[in-house]
C-alpha cells in the first residue's frame, strides 16, 4: 500500500472499544472483570468438565487449521483459515478458562491447555482428525460448524452467564465458519466432475467421525438447564447438512460410525493415533519453555 | 491487467469499504478471488478484520475503466488555473453556520 492508501484504510478504523487482541497486548485472563462464581445448584465439577471438553474441541481443531498455514491453495484462502483458527482458539481460551474458575484450584487456561496428557483431553475425535485435502478441510469444517453453531444456539440460554456469554459471542463466529464451509462445499461438490468425486470422498471419510457428536453426554445430563443435550442437536444439523449437500448435489455418506475403544471415544479421553503427535507439537514450547511468558 | 492475472488463476476485484461514521465508501485494496461472491466473503476475511467496516462493495478489477496516466495532462493540467470554479468568490455573512 502507499502512504496515501494507507492513510484513507486507516481512517476506517474505529477506536476498539476492545483492546483484547489475541498476542502482543499482554493480557493474561480472558475472563477479566467478569464474576467468576459457580450459580447455585450447579454442580461446579460437571460444570468443569463440560467446559473443558468444549474448549478442547476448539484448541484442538484450531491447532488443525493452524497446521493448514503456508499450505493453503490461495493467500486469500489462507487468510480467511487463520481467521477461523484464530476464532476458535479465542473459544478455547474462554472455555479453558472458565474451566479453571469453575474447578476452583487455581488452573489458568494455559495450565489446562499445555499441561494434560492426551487421555485428560476431552475433545471429540471429529477434531483431531487430519484433513488429507482441501476436501476435507471443507467437508469436515461444515460438519463442525453446523453441529457447534447448534450447540452454541442453545448454550448462549444456558444458566451459567459466563458459559452463555462465551456461547452468544461463539455463535457469531460460527454462523461465518459454516458459511465459508459450506460455500466450498457446495463449489466443489456441484463443480467439475473432478471436484464433485474428491468432494464425495472427503465427506465418506468425514462421516463416520459424525455419530460421536450427537452421543449422550453424561456430564451434559448432570447439568440441567446449563448444557445441551447432544441428541437434541442432531435435527438442526441434519436440516442443514441436508440443505448444502442437496445444492452441492452430493449424497449423504453411509458410513458405519468409527468404533468405540472399550466403549470409550473423544469425550472419555480415548483418541485416534495422530491426536498425540499434534498434541506434541502444540504444547512443545510450552513444555520446554514452562514459565515463559509472550 | 494481463500481467496481473497471471499470478493467480482467479481474476483480480477491488474492493471498497464503507467505515461506521464513514458515508461512502472507500477504496481499500484488492483481492483474488473465482466469483463475486468469493470476492466479498474474502474481502471479509482480509479487509474488516479489525473492525473497519459495514459494508463492503467489490468490483471486477477489469470492470473498471480508469483514465490512463499519459492522459493525465490533457485530463487534469486545464483545471489548474480555472480558479473562479472554486467557491472562494462569495462574501459569507457572518450568521451563516458551518460554513
Amino acid at each position: 500500500m502507499t502512504e496515501d492508501e494507507f492513510a484513507a484504510y486507516e481512517s476506517l478504523s474505529e477506536e476498539a472499544e476492545d483492546h483484547r487482541w489475541a498476542f502482543g497486548t499482554g493480557f493474561t485472563d480472558p475472563l477479566e472483570g467478569i464474576d467468576a462464581s459457580v450459580p447455585d445448584g450447579v454442580d461446579a465439577a460437571a460444570l468443569t468438565a463440560y467446559c473443558l471438553a468444549l474448549g478442547d474441541d476448539a484448541l484442538i481443531y484450531s491447532h488443525r487449521l493452524q497446521q493448514w498455514m503456508t499450505r493453503m491453495p490461495e493467500l486469500e484462502e489462507e487468510t480467511a483459515l487463520a481467521n477461523i483458527a484464530l476464532d476458535l482458539l479465542g473459544q478455547a481460551r474462554m472455555l479453558l478458562a472458565r474451566a479453571g474458575q469453575a474447578e476452583g484450584r487455581g488452573r489458568r487456561e494455559d495450565d489446562l491447555a499445555f499441561f494434560r496428557d492426551e487421555h485428560e483431553f476431552r475433545s471429540v475425535r471429529l477434531a483431531e482428525h487430519t484433513d488429507a485435502d482441501f476436501a476435507q478441510l471443507a467437508g469436515r469444517l461444515l460438519v463442525f460448524s453446523a453441529w457447534r453453531l447448534a450447540l452454541f444456539g442453545r448454550l448462549a440460554a444456558s444458566a451459567d452467564p459466563v458459559l452463555a456469554a462465551i456461547a452468544a459471542k461463539g455463535a457469531n463466529e460460527l454462523a461465518y465458519h459454516r458459511d465459508y464451509a459450506a460455500q466450498w462445499v457446495i463449489r466443489l461438490g456441484d463443480g467439475t466432475a473432478l471436484s464433485h468425486d474428491k468432494m464425495a470422498a472427503a465427506l465418506g471419510v468425514i462421516w463416520p467421525l459424525t455419530d460421536e457428536l450427537f452421543q449422550a453426554d453424561p456430564v451434559a445430563a448432570r447439568l440441567p438447564g446449563v448444557a445441551a443435550d447432544p441428541a437434541e442437536l442432531r435435527a438442526e444439523v441434519d436440516a442443514v447438512l441436508d440443505a448444502v449437500l442437496g445444492a452441492a448435489t452430493l449424497d449423504r455418506p453411509q458410513g458405519t460410525p468409527l468404533a468405540r475403544v472399550g466403549g470409550k471415544s473423544g469425550r472419555d479421553g480415548v483418541h485416534t493415533e495422530p491426536f498425540g503427535y499434534l498434541l506434541a507439537e502444540l504444547q512443545s514450547v510450552a513444555r520446554a519453555h514452562p514459565d515463559a511468558t509472550w | 491487467m494481463e500481467e496481473l492475472q497471471v499470478r493467480s488463476a482467479w481474476p483480480l476485484y477491488e474492493v471498497f469499504l464503507r467505515g461506521k461514521r464513514g458515508l461512502n465508501h472507500v477504496h481499500v485494496g484488492s483481492l483474488h478471488a473465482a466469483d463475486a461472491q468469493m470476492a466479498l466473503r474474502h474481502a471479509r476475511d482480509l479487509y474488516t478484520r479489525r473492525n473497519e467496516g459495514v459494508s463492503i462493495w467489490v468490483v471486477a478489477a477489469a470492470d473498471i475503466t480508469a483514465s490512463s496516466p499519459d492522459e493525465k495532462d490533457p485530463f487534469f493540467a486545464p483545471s489548474g488555473d480555472k480558479v473562479y470554479r472554486h467557491p472562494t468568490f462569495y462574501q459569507l455573512p457572518d450568521d451563516i453556520p458551518h460554513m
